[in-house]
């Protein structure tokens, strides 16, 4: 039974009843209904409890700026918490409870914080909790306040909808879709412009929609002209429109973002493969903000009961909802605007209690005002509500005089306050926008952007109903100016129209109260005038600091309804001007938006792309166990049924010391280059020479940044002679490019090098081990006897394969120290490439081997590794390369090696480490003399990889160590006090198997 | 009047009216023994230390804005000393072991809250960087610890452990003593003290030139007048090269916007700080219960104090991919704070060629953990005109003479670090 | 979200560009001493306002380019291809 529904009016659809639950209860409301509208209409106003003081709270507002109304909604992985009963749409099946309360909304343990409130003023926190001066004791105390904190509660699984984003493009993009934004959005389309215009509500029209008493709008009642303008606007080719939809930002390059809200209000079953928001990436050549203005509240005492509320939220329930949310008013307002809402309301059959105004008689002159004290309404000029009564809800104010004398109780179920208004500035200030104050509203209104953005209607500071299609139209004509090309100037900004005789806003903020009466502020962080005035007591005076010491404004409403009376509190206690305190930042977003919304699709599975070479499907099909490299996914080694990972790498790497063995090295960066100063550029590049490379032959090469440390390393093959194929490291193949690309176009634009990566474009996989030779004679045209084809030569080749012969490239390298050879051929022959040398190999005991057992190898062979060995903080002569680095030439990185550190004998230097027999290398182990000492203990050098070495039948690893090359044959510790572990290492060379290279070159 | 259960009982009775100023705002002197520049944690702290410490009272700090209004007032609140060089280890731990007995010190609680900070794993060459990293805190006399992917998963429920995540944890590297304070109380708790001992802050005065005589500091230019002093600190961060350069020097420091966020606030949720490399995200729940987040830079050199949106995408995108559970969450509030990035990721915490100048900054945004650390060495070296064995590393002059403290190993690339 | 005006492509949303740093240090000639290169690879003079940096079009034409930005604002006033001066063509 909607008791409070009235028997006519309201945009909703009295057609489809809808059914939800609230705190357990069965309730029906109409579609078009707010959740909010939809419990007023039962007569619940109790909605749920504040943030600090546990105290019981209503319906404050009936939009966005909500600070009151917070439910929890929905249940299980859909559940969300902190939602504005006020913007959420009821649909059959909603579900809805009050949060922050425990064990209910109206009976809640937490209300103690209340009762001694007085104990917990605004930054009490910082004041105590110091003891036992331990961290374990705040810790405790802070388990209790982060349970006593915090307002509803977060889905413990994953979220199972989906969320989408797209880019919009336009020229005049109008964020707001009441009359002025409308009347703007008409405008620009009308002059040819691409139009989007959005609106946070599901309906157009704004607060305008509501009113049949109200102005009328170029003749025509309000209603039909909004209509008409829609009917326009949505059949203009060239306009968008967005309702449900918030621009919650604004960015550089002129970018609003908006999110679409698309599903929220439908029930179940929702439209298969709708998502349940889009976010929007709007570019647009101009911005109209329309986004209205918020109605700010009075603090007097108790000003938090449910059943107070903004009285222009009260219209809107009336007019808009067909709903009273009371049956007694007391209307306490500042300003002549609030009349017509009070007439309003008693139109709607609300009693009028009594009008309270601060004003004088004589400041009391609008049309209005002698309206409702021609209908009778009690006028109380001059007066104050002093303070409500009740708990659950309002049931009576006491009213004084302003000068003081006996209060009068006056009983009603109903308090609307009517504070004066904010612009909506956000997405002004978000551009760079300044303000102004503008003493006849007593608010911030734009001032003026470098940006081209202009504000219209409320936002712009314009109350006055007859005026906002007029100030709209203007704005919509000027952002086509600024879309095609006019400079953005401060003129662009009209100033708000004002009709002529408008009565000023009387600014009221509070009123006087005895010490413990709570005045709030800010509704749901529980900020009252006494917190404000603490604050300025205490030193904590500017803008920024009232907000963080007091909280104000730092909720989930972001203060849009207390900000300003905030710190106009803080100008009086300190006696000067609210210009003179100035604005807190309006930071983005306007309204919170769902996390995801933001990265779309582009998360969980698809946070980042997955790369994978034409042969993963092979390694999957022969369970390779896969692990990350970069953005790769590469087999860490092929378990065999029973078989742990690391037996399975175990026996891959002795394979290739035995027989031979087969790995995807697809993952390399490769880069050709071409051009006539090719090998110049090389020469430039690497620390070693690459002029002298013959054609057909390849050449291992380390490159430098700036700064001398080691950059990348990789094989260099000279293909013809003004063609070079470079390989780099998988993690750095980006990195390089980029480099190449700089050093070509900016450093040295005069060589003619040309240089493109073809990692994408070549499948290359490694063929190790003693029977290396047999596979790929197998598979190639090329003689590949040791004559024909030495170590490090290369060359083209055709590839016999189950497509039938490709076209290829051989490589005499080795990283494992073992025979070797690496074929690439063209991407779309990978696979097939790949299942040839799996067959061609079979003969000769070949086996796949992943990336485990290839780090085995090269650790054996003492080969180091971008990222371990080469850490960013080691030098060529660090890693024993120091040879390579040709002293007849110049290259990069080179003039800065020379510093007096980079030089210094104690630098740790690149060593092999030999484990005493039987003992396991600790990963990530530090090299000490002395492990037993207190800490700290030095360290001399670190273990950078290890393995459980077959060929050598103990642990070895390479390690950096302090003047390490000076040191082969020291014993050390290596400990892990994190593993617990520590073993006796003996230093050696980086080499622990055929240090002369003679099973490569064979 | 000193802070307590007891004050506030008292207090309460009274109706709060005898709270007095937490720092006064006195108008500046004409002179100072020192000055500091910059009213953030770093510059409260260096004024509070060389009064504490060192007897040096007669000290100006001089903020252009509000105190705390910079990187302090804008970080997403997190300590740590989980460093692997030593020379960052030792600095980052005295700053930690600093944090432990801070809101005593001061009197007035920073909720130095010690969760825990667990950086996870993604791969098997994140655990080796990971368990070298620990143990050398270990080694070093730092608390760590190695944690199983089953530990973790059983620890923070709501985090993705699922080996088919894209960036599977693997395991994580965690500081039981790491954690949060409260950013804000840092530079009130500090201007208190400092103002206690005898420190002016001078709020809204901003420094505008250097006085520079006979190769030594003869004073400031302020907005509210000439101030001379023989010793000035400068401890501005994101605008170190700013303000080094009126005095002639160029820093290897460029400023960068690093944004961070927050969500609504819910109830706890997550007891712990987890960050993750692979996908470049932080995260925590501050105590009024919002998830406070922060990523990457946004790769551009800005002094805007904010960014641009695919940073906070992928910040998010990172969140929700690590738990899955938060997507229904609302963002709240976003901002942006300017970063001093230095060339090897290290601060700058020395004498600078300029007699009586110092300098504490080149944050990288690792700022605020430093904060007590920073203060109390900047204060030694400004008092001793020497550094402390702590600060002794962290000098302008490593850069030329190649002793660079890069704890990732990125290069002389300001923004990589 | 920057609009980087690529001078080859036109504008183009910031995501598609990486970020080359600072464009006015001047690379040293091969044997400049090393003071050269030391202020050349670790000195700037970070200025607050008009900012002349290296952008690369990665996820475009890859071509690199130079833009003058306004660290304060982001807003971009000009950008020219390698070896053209600054501030002759608006974006």
């Amino acid at each position: 039974m909607q008791k409070f529904r009235l028997a006519t009016g309201g945009d909703i659809d009295r057609g489809h009843p809808v059914r939800f639950e609230f705190n357990g209860a069965p309730l029906e409301g109409y579609r078009g209904d707010t959740l909010a509208s939809a419990l007023l209409a039962h007569g619940r106003h109790l909605v749920g409890r504040s943030f600090k003081y546990h105290r019981p709270r209503g319906i404050f507002s009936a939009g966005a700026e909500e600070p009151s109304a917070l439910v929890q909604i929905a249940r299980g992985a859909r559940t969300e918490p902190n939602a504005r009963a006020t913007v959420v749409e009821v649909h059959d099946g909603l579900v809805a409870r009050s949060q922050n309360c425990w064990p209910s909304v109206r009976f809640d343990l937490g209300a103690i914080n209340n009762v001694v409130s007085r104990l917990i003023p605004a930054g009490f926190y910082y004041k105590t909790f110091m003891w036992p001066p331990t961290p374990a004791a705040w810790l405790r105390y802070e388990h209790w306040i982060r349970r006593a904190a915090g307002m509803g509660r977060s889905a413990t699984s994953a979220d199972p909808d989906r969320y989408d984003q797209r880019f919009a493009h336009c020229d005049v993009l109008v964020v707001g879709g009441g009359v002025a934004g409308l009347a703007a959005a008409r405008a620009a389309a009308g002059g040819g412009a691409r139009v989007i215009v959005c609106d946070e509500t599901p309906r157009w029209g704004g607060l305008a929609r509501r009113g049949a008493s109200s102005v009328p709008i170029d003749g025509a009642p309000r209603g039909d002209w909004i209509d008409t303008c829609v009917d326009d606007l949505a059949g203009a080719a060239d306009v968008t429109m967005l309702s449900r939809s918030t621009a919650f930002g604004y960015y550089d390059g002129n970018l609003v973002g908006a999110v679409e809200r698309v599903t929220h209000h439908l029930a179940a079953p929702l439209p298969p493969f709708a998502p349940r928001e889009r976010l929007w990436l709007i570019r647009a050549k101009a911005v109209v903000l329309a986004s209205g203005a918020h109605e700010r509240g009075i603090a007097y005492p108790d000003n938090d009961r449910p059943g107070t509320m903004l009285l222009s939220a009260a219209r809107t329930y009336v007019e808009r909802f067909g709903v009273r949310p009371g049956t007694c008013a007391v209307v306490f307002a500042n300003h002549d605007g609030a009349y017509d809402d009070a007439l309003a309301l008693r139109d709607a059959g609300i009693e009028i209690a009594a009008v309270v105004d601060p004003r004088d008689d004589a400041a009391m002159a609008g049309v209005d005002v002698r309206r409702a004290r021609d209908a009778g309404l009690p006028v109380h000029a001059r007066s104050l509500v002093l303070r409500a009564h009740g708990g659950h809800r309002v049931h009576a104010v006491d009213v004084a005089a302003r000068e003081g004398g006996k209060s009068q109780r006056i009983d009603c179920d109903l308090v609307c306050v009517a504070g004066g208004w904010s612009p909506a500035v956000h997405l002004f200030s978000q551009a760079r926008g300044t303000l102004r104050y503008d003493e006849a509203i007593a608010a911030f209104v734009p001032d003026a952007s470098p940006l081209p953005i202009v504000a219209a209607g409320a936002a712009n500071g314009c109350f006055d109903d007859a005026l906002l299609a007029a100030d709209g139209t203007a704005a919509g004509e000027a952002a086509l100016a600024l879309a095609r090309g006019a400079s953005p100037s401060p003129a662009a900004v009209a100033r708000p129209p004002r009709a002529p005789g408008a009565a000023p806003v009387e600014p009221l903020w509070t009123v006087p109260a005895p010490y413990g009466a709570k005045r709030f502020v800010d509704l749901q962080n529980d900020v009252t005038v006494d917190d404000v005035a603490l604050a300025k007591r205490e030193g904590y005076q500017s803008v920024e600091h009232l907000k963080r010491y007091t909280t104000l404004g730092m909720g989930t409403d972001q203060g849009k309804t207390s900000n300003v009376p905030g710190l106009a509190l803080m100008a009086a206690e300190l006696g000067t001007t609210i210009p003179a305190v100035g604005t807190t930042t309006f930071r983005p977003p306007y309204t919170p938006v769902t996390m995801g919304a933001f990265p779309g699709a582009h998360t969980g599975p698809h946070v980042e792309p997955v790369r994978r070479s034409a042969m993963h499907a092979w390694h999957a099909s022969q369970g390779a166990r896969f692990v990350n490299a970069g953005l790769w996914k590469r087999p860490h080694s092929y378990p065999r049924t029973g078989e742990s990972e690391d037996d399975a790498a175990r026996r891959e790497a002795i394979n290739v010391r035995r027989n031979v063995g087969v790995v995807d090295v697809s993952t390399l960066g490769k880069i050709e280059l071409q051009g006539r100063d090719a090998a110049a550029f090389l020469n430039r590049v690497y620390i070693n020479r690459f002029d002298s490379l013959a054609v057909g032959r390849c050449r291992y090469g380390v490159m430098l940044r700036d700064d001398g440390m080691v950059m990348d390393d990789g094989t260099t093959s000279r293909l013809a002679d003004t063609h070079f194929l470079v390989t780099t490291t998988t993690v750095n193949a980006v990195r390089v490019m980029q480099h190449f690309e700089y050093l070509l176009q900016v450093a040295w634009p005069t060589l003619e090098v040309y240089a493109t990566s073809v990692t994408e474009q070549w499948s290359a996989a490694a063929i190790s081990g003693p029977r290396a030779r047999d596979v790929v004679a197998a598979l190639v045209d090329l003689d590949v006897s040791n004559a024909a084809f030495p170590f490090l030569a290369v060359g083209a080749c055709r590839v016999r394969t189950a497509d039938g012969e490709v076209p290829g490239r051989l490589f005499r390298m080795s990283y494992s120290g073992e025979l070797a050879y690496e074929l690439h051929v063209p991407t779309v022959h990978g696979l097939a490439a790949w299942e040839g040398i799996i067959a061609a190999g079979a003969p000769f005991g070949l086996m796949p081997y992943g990336t485990e057992a290839m780090s085995t190898l090269r650790i054996e062979k003492g080969h180091v590794v971008v990222g371990a060995e080469a850490d960013g903080r080691t030098t060529a002569d660090d890693l024993g390369l120091g040879k390579l680095v040709n002293a007849g030439k110049w290259c990069v990185g080179k003039p800065l090696l020379g510093r007096p550190a980079l030089v210094a004998d104690d630098r740790w230097q690149l060593v092999g480490l030999t484990a005493q027999h039987g003992a396991v290398m600790p990963r990530g182990g530090k090299l000490v003399a002395d492990p037993d000492r207190a800490p700290p203990i030095p360290m001399q050098g670190h273990i950078t990889s290890w393995c459980e070495s077959p060929h050598v039948g103990a642990w070895i690893g390479l390690a950096l160590l302090a003047g390490g090359r000076a040191r082969h044959g020291e014993t050390l510790w290596a400990v892990s006090p994190l593993a617990d572990q520590r073993v006796r290492v003996t230093v050696g060379p980086p080499a622990f198997i055929d240090p002369e290279g003679t099973r490569l070159r064979g | 009047m000193r802070y307590s259960a007891f004050s506030l009982a008292r207090e309460a009775l009274r109706g709060h009216r005898d709270w007095p100023r937490a720092w006064r705002s006195p108008p500046p002197k004409k002179a100072y023994d020192a000055v500091v520049i910059g009213g953030g944690g770093h510059g409260l702290a260096t004024a509070y230390y060389l009064a504490k410490e060192h007897g040096v009272s007669n000290v100006a700090v001089l903020e252009k804005g509000w105190i705390g209004g910079g990187n302090t007032g804008r970080n997403t609140t997190i300590v740590r000393s989980n460093y692997h060089l030593d020379a960052n280890a030792h600095f980052y731990e005295f700053s930690l072991k600093l944090w432990e007995k801070l809101s005593q010190a001061l009197n007035f609680n920073v909720m130095y809250s010690a969760r825990g900070v667990l950086n996870l794993v993604h791969s098997p060459a994140d655990i080796d960087a990971a368990m070298r990293r620990g143990n050398a805190m270990r080694l070093n006399g730092i608390d760590a610890k190695f944690m199983s992917r089953e530990e973790i998963a059983a620890w923070i429920p709501n985090l993705d452990c699922s080996p088919h995540a894209r960036f599977p944890v693997l395991g994580g590297l965690l500081q039981p003593r790491g954690g949060t304070v409260r950013h804000d109380a840092v530079a009130w708790g500090y201007a208190r003290a400092a103002d206690a001992l005898g420190v002016d802050i001078v709020e809204r005065c901003e420094v505008q030139g250097i006085r520079v005589e006979g190769g030594a500091i003869a004073g400031v230019e302020t907005s509210q007048g000439f101030i001379a002093t023989p010793k000035l600190g400068i401890a501005v961060a994101g605008h170190s090269s700013h303000v080094a350069a009126m005095a002639g020097i160029t820093l290897p420091i460029e400023s960068h916007v690093l944004q961070a966020m927050v969500s609504e606030p819910v109830k706890p949720i997550l007891d712990t700080v987890v960050t993750s490399g692979a996908v470049h995200f932080y995260v925590s729940q501050s105590d009024k219960g919002e998830l406070v987040m922060g990523g990457d830079l946004d790769f551009y050199n800005s002094y805007a104090q904010r960014g641009n949106l695919p940073v906070i995408e992928h910040v998010v995108a990172a969140c929700l991919a690590l738990f899955p559970s938060f997507g229904r969450l609302k963002l709240m509030r976003t901002w942006g704070g300017i970063m001093d990035m230095t060339m090897d990721g290290s601060p700058i915490i020395a004498k600078l060629p300029v007699k009586g100048l110092y300098m504490t900054g080149g944050w990288c945004y690792g700022g605020f953990k430093a904060t007590p650390a920073s203060g109390f060495l900047h204060a030694h070296t400004i008092a001793h005109d020497a550094p402390h064995p702590l600060n002794a590393p962290f000098t302008l002059e490593r850069f030329a003479e190649g002793r660079m403290i890069d704890e990732k190993g990125a290069g002389p690339y300001a923004w990589a670090h | 979200m920057m609009l980087i005006p690529c001078p080859w492509c036109g504008p183009r949303n910031q995501v598609e560009f990486t970020y080359g740093g600072d464009a006015t240090v001047e690379r040293p000639a091969d044997d400049a001493p090393m003071e050269a290169w030391f202020a050349y690879v670790y000195l700037r003079d970070n200025p607050r306002g008009p900012h002349d940096e290296w952008w690369l079009h990665s996820a475009g034409c890859r071509s690199w380019f130079a833009v003058r930005r306004d660290t304060r604002t982001h807003d971009i006033l000009a950008s020219a291809p390698v070896g053209e001066p600054l501030g002759e063509r608006a974006p």
